[in-house]
């Protein structure tokens, strides 16, 4: 294929895919809205959302969303999946406060609480809290265990902080969790302990006396930071789980472990909803390097699982120029295509880096995003016809006719192109010209019938 | 089994059905089993873990069957807990140890994510089989997380049994090949073999998994007799993907599910024992030794929705 005909193609398509959308109405109607968020309903309960949770936010971004403007060239229903994702990460990200940082500015040693429910990942996520600490932050850190429940546990976190280089305190048999804790904070205090982590014993929400023991736990360490660690894994329960902890302990974050696994991680907006707390860390691993500062934006991809779609609409709105959209369509429906015309659409084509990537992201294009990957188009041979177009009077460029041989000569000199470059820009335009004219024919029936390929030259549909 | 052991799996599954039960009592204010009434029933259903799919699928039955018909609180739970049991019902089964074996002894790998029980239900396990008058041997297959060998050298010695156990970082494989000789020599009638948690999206992890398997065929090509995998009440949805895995990869024969104790529905085990065709042969409901029950799929389901268990 000729590369000019692939520009053709690239642009045919471009173009009727506007003259599509701009038949759509403006807005997102409440129909719209519902239907696109029934489906998402079910997508973040699959995703492990908890129900209340679900609810709560699909309410929101219904009262948001109804009204809005929909962007060309994409969908309704594609509008209202990148605003849930606005929603999703605005949610998880929580305010201007909430920067993920731990928080240990206060007269050292500062204490970190580890809570939760067993095996969510305390043991390990302390350890790795206190090897980022020593190597990155150069801070003096103290490990120390108050699980006398489980057996070995004592031993993991000693055998842990070896393995970091750093300290632990000493096991002292029998000693009860608060006494293990006031020891540890007073051992910080006396050897110069920069952060003192208290790991603790996994315990059940719904444990009366080990909640009890929590919160004299807390009440004798005084935490800087007292962290729930959760297993992204949880299902619907997180927001009991996430209710019970926050109401009896004073938390102040969330660590979400086991983010290495293949869950959505709903349960991130469950806690984030139910505790008001922000998401700190994020464990990603069994190793001790596997930590990492919590994203919204990348948890809200996978709570979400709709990855494309929300970045077909990002791309959409950055290269969105509606006035000039609006005024191009009324054009093609006139048929008073120009070269002006022309120039604006290669600089829109330029903007979004080729049809391909915008075009790809839209489901339902398979065969035409082909032609479009095929197509290839070339940056340098958009700006040589940029650079054509530009060195046009603005009479030439309105009435193309004008362009005899030596207005070609002198547009080639002003450019630093070629006059068979320029004839085949014009040839290309002339082609252009026609197809919106049976654009403006086939109107939004036939685009309807046929889809964006009717518009192809070669394409049997082709009327 | 002592009261005291009755009375605790019930307080821990009426814990677990108490949010199932306060949606089906609000459900059941409006006495008649309309549109809303039943809708309302499917998000408890939903809250419990079940998944959309089989929620929706359960009410429909219910549509179908009592559709605008006056209902007790009573009748309603009962319909709910049979339609859940008839599911269940299938995966009800013990797991049957072939003492006739001629070559001793029945070999039962452990698997699961992180976390999510593996040792402590090899502890209880181990203390249930020797109740039965078996000899029970350990293998401390965990050679990755910190002070794994020691927690199940614990648990060895709570419950006297003899655990088999190599350097931390030692190749697992090499380690159940060696625990499977010694209790071939000691005559033992169960080996117990734990295993590192991991991810089951981990490729790499998987295979190590597998090695595990083929190196036990070695030295019997009956081994592993049975493969449970543990699963975590409080996990949601991505229990089905771990069954997937671990089936896949190992051939899992049984399932165990824990932490049944706390407000965690376990409602996923549903979808898993229908869609696997797997048995469920016990449940965990506690950290201690005789905190493991054999599942009752009528039990579990009219625990789920909020009946009594009928041993009550
Ligand atoms: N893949 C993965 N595994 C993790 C992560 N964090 C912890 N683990 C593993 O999860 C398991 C449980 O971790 P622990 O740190 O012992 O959990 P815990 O909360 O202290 O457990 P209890 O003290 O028994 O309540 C171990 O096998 C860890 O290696 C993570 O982010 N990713
Ligand atoms: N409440 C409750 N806790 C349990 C139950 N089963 C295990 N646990 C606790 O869960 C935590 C993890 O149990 P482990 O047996 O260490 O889990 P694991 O699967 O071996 O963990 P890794 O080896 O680190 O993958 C421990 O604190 C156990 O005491 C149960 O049925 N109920
Ligand atoms: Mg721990
Ligand atoms: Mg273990």
């Amino acid at each position: 294929m000729r590369l000019e005909n692939r520009l053709f193609e690239s642009l045919s398509g471009h173009l009727a895919d506007i003259f599509d959308r701009l038949k759509r109405k403006g807005a997102l109607s409440e129909d719209d809205v519902n239907a696109a968020l029934r489906e998402i309903r079910i997508a973040l309960i699959e995703a492990d959302v908890a129900l209340p949770v679900v609810k709560d936010f699909v309410n929101a971004v219904r009262e948001q969303a109804v009204g809005q403007d929909v962007l060309r060239s994409v969908t309704p229903g594609q509008m209202v999946v990148k605003l849930v994702h606005d929603h999703l990460v605005a949610t998880l990200g929580g305010g201007p406060g909430d920067s993920g940082a731990l928080n240990l500015n206060v007269v050292p040693p500062a204490a970190v609480l580890m809570v939760g429910l067993q095996g969510s990942g305390k043991t390990t996520t302390a350890a790795k809290i206190a090897r980022l600490l020593q190597a990155r932050e150069k801070k003096k850190v103290l490990l120390a265990s108050l699980d006398v429940a489980r057996p070995a546990a004592q031993e993991q976190l000693a055998t842990l902080a070896r393995q970091i280089g750093g300290a632990s305190l000493p096991i002292v048999a029998g000693e009860r969790p608060v006494a293990i804790a006031k020891r540890a904070m007073d051992t910080g205090r006396r050897e110069g302990y920069d952060v003192v982590i208290l790991d603790t014993a996994g315990r059940l929400h719904v444990d009366e006396p080990l909640m009890h023991e929590i919160a004299a736990v807390h009440d004798a360490a005084r935490p800087a930071e007292t962290l729930l660690v959760v297993d992204s894994l949880t299902g619907q329960d997180a927001v009991n789980l996430g209710k019970a902890f926050a109401e009896r302990i004073d938390l102040t974050g969330i660590v979400l472990t086991r983010i290495d696994g293949d869950a959505r991680g709903g349960a991130a907006l469950s806690m984030r909803a139910v505790t008001g707390k922000p998401i700190k860390l994020l464990g990603t691993g069994e190793k001790l390097d596997a930590l990492e500062p919590f994203h919204a934006e990348r948890i809200a991809s996978r709570i979400l699982g709709m990855g494309d779609i929300v970045s077909l609409v990002e791309k959409a709105a950055e290269t969105s120029d509606r006035a000039e959209a609006e005024k191009l369509a009324r054009k093609i429906e006139k048929g008073g295509f120009d070269l002006d015309d022309l120039a604006a659409q290669l600089a829109q084509l330029r903007k979004m880096g080729g049809m391909g990537g915008i075009l790809g992201h839209l489901p339902g294009v398979a065969k035409v995003k082909k032609q479009l990957d095929q197509a290839n188009i070339d940056e340098t041979m958009l700006k040589r016809q940029a650079a054509i177009l530009s060195s046009m009077t603005k009479a030439e460029r309105k009435n193309p006719k004008l362009l005899n041989a030596s207005r070609r000569q002198r547009i080639a000199a002003g450019s630093g192109t070629t006059v068979p470059e320029i004839n085949r820009l014009i040839k290309q335009y002339q082609d252009m010209a026609l197809m919106m004219k049976r654009m403006g024919k086939l109107g939004q029936k036939g685009l309807a019938r046929h889809g964006i390929s009717a518009l192809m030259p070669g394409n049997p549909t082709r009327h | 089994m002592t009261n005291g052991f009755f009375a605790r799996l019930k307080a821990g599954l009426a814990r677990s059905s108490r949010n199932l039960t306060d949606g089906i009592a609000g459900v059941l204010t409006r006495r008649r089993l309309d549109d809303a009434a039943l809708d309302a029933l499917e998000e408890t259903l939903i809250a419990a873990d079940l998944g959309t799919r089989l929620a929706a699928q359960v009410v429909e039955r219910l549509r179908q069957e009592r559709f605008d018909k006056e209902a007790t609180e009573a009748e309603i739970r009962g319909v709910l807990a049979e339609e859940i049991a008839r599911t269940l019902t299938p995966a009800e089964a013990p797991l049957a140890i072939d003492d006739d074996h001629a070559a001793r002894p029945f070999v039962v790998l452990v698997v699961g994510v992180n976390g999510g029980g593996k040792t402590t239900t090899i502890g209880k396990l181990a203390k249930r089989f020797k109740g039965e008058g078996r000899s029970v041997m350990l293998a401390a297959g965990d050679t990755f997380r910190a002070a794994a060998t020691e927690q199940l050298t614990i648990w060895g010695e709570r419950v006297g049994a003899r655990v088999i156990a190599g350097p931390a970082g030692g190749d697992a494989a090499g380690l159940a090949f060696d625990a499977l000789a010694a209790a071939k020599k000691d005559k033992a009638d169960v080996l117990l073999i734990d295993t590192a948690g991991r991810l089951h999206n981990k490729a790499n992890l998987m295979a190590e998994l597998e090695k595990i398997v083929r190196v036990l065929k070695k030295a019997d090509p009956a081994a592993p007799h049975a493969v449970l995998l543990v699963l975590d009440a409080t996990v949601g949805q991505n229990a089905q993907a771990q069954a997937q895995a671990f089936g896949d990869m190992v051939g899992v024969t049984g399932l165990v599910m824990t932490k049944l104790d706390g407000t965690a529905k376990g409602g996923v085990l549903v979808a898993i024992a229908e869609a696997f065709k797997l048995p469920v042969h016990f449940i965990g409901i506690g950290e201690g030794a005789d905190d493991l029950r054999p599942f009752a799929a009528k039990d579990f389901a009219r625990s789920l929705v909020g009946l009594e268990s009928p041993e009550g």
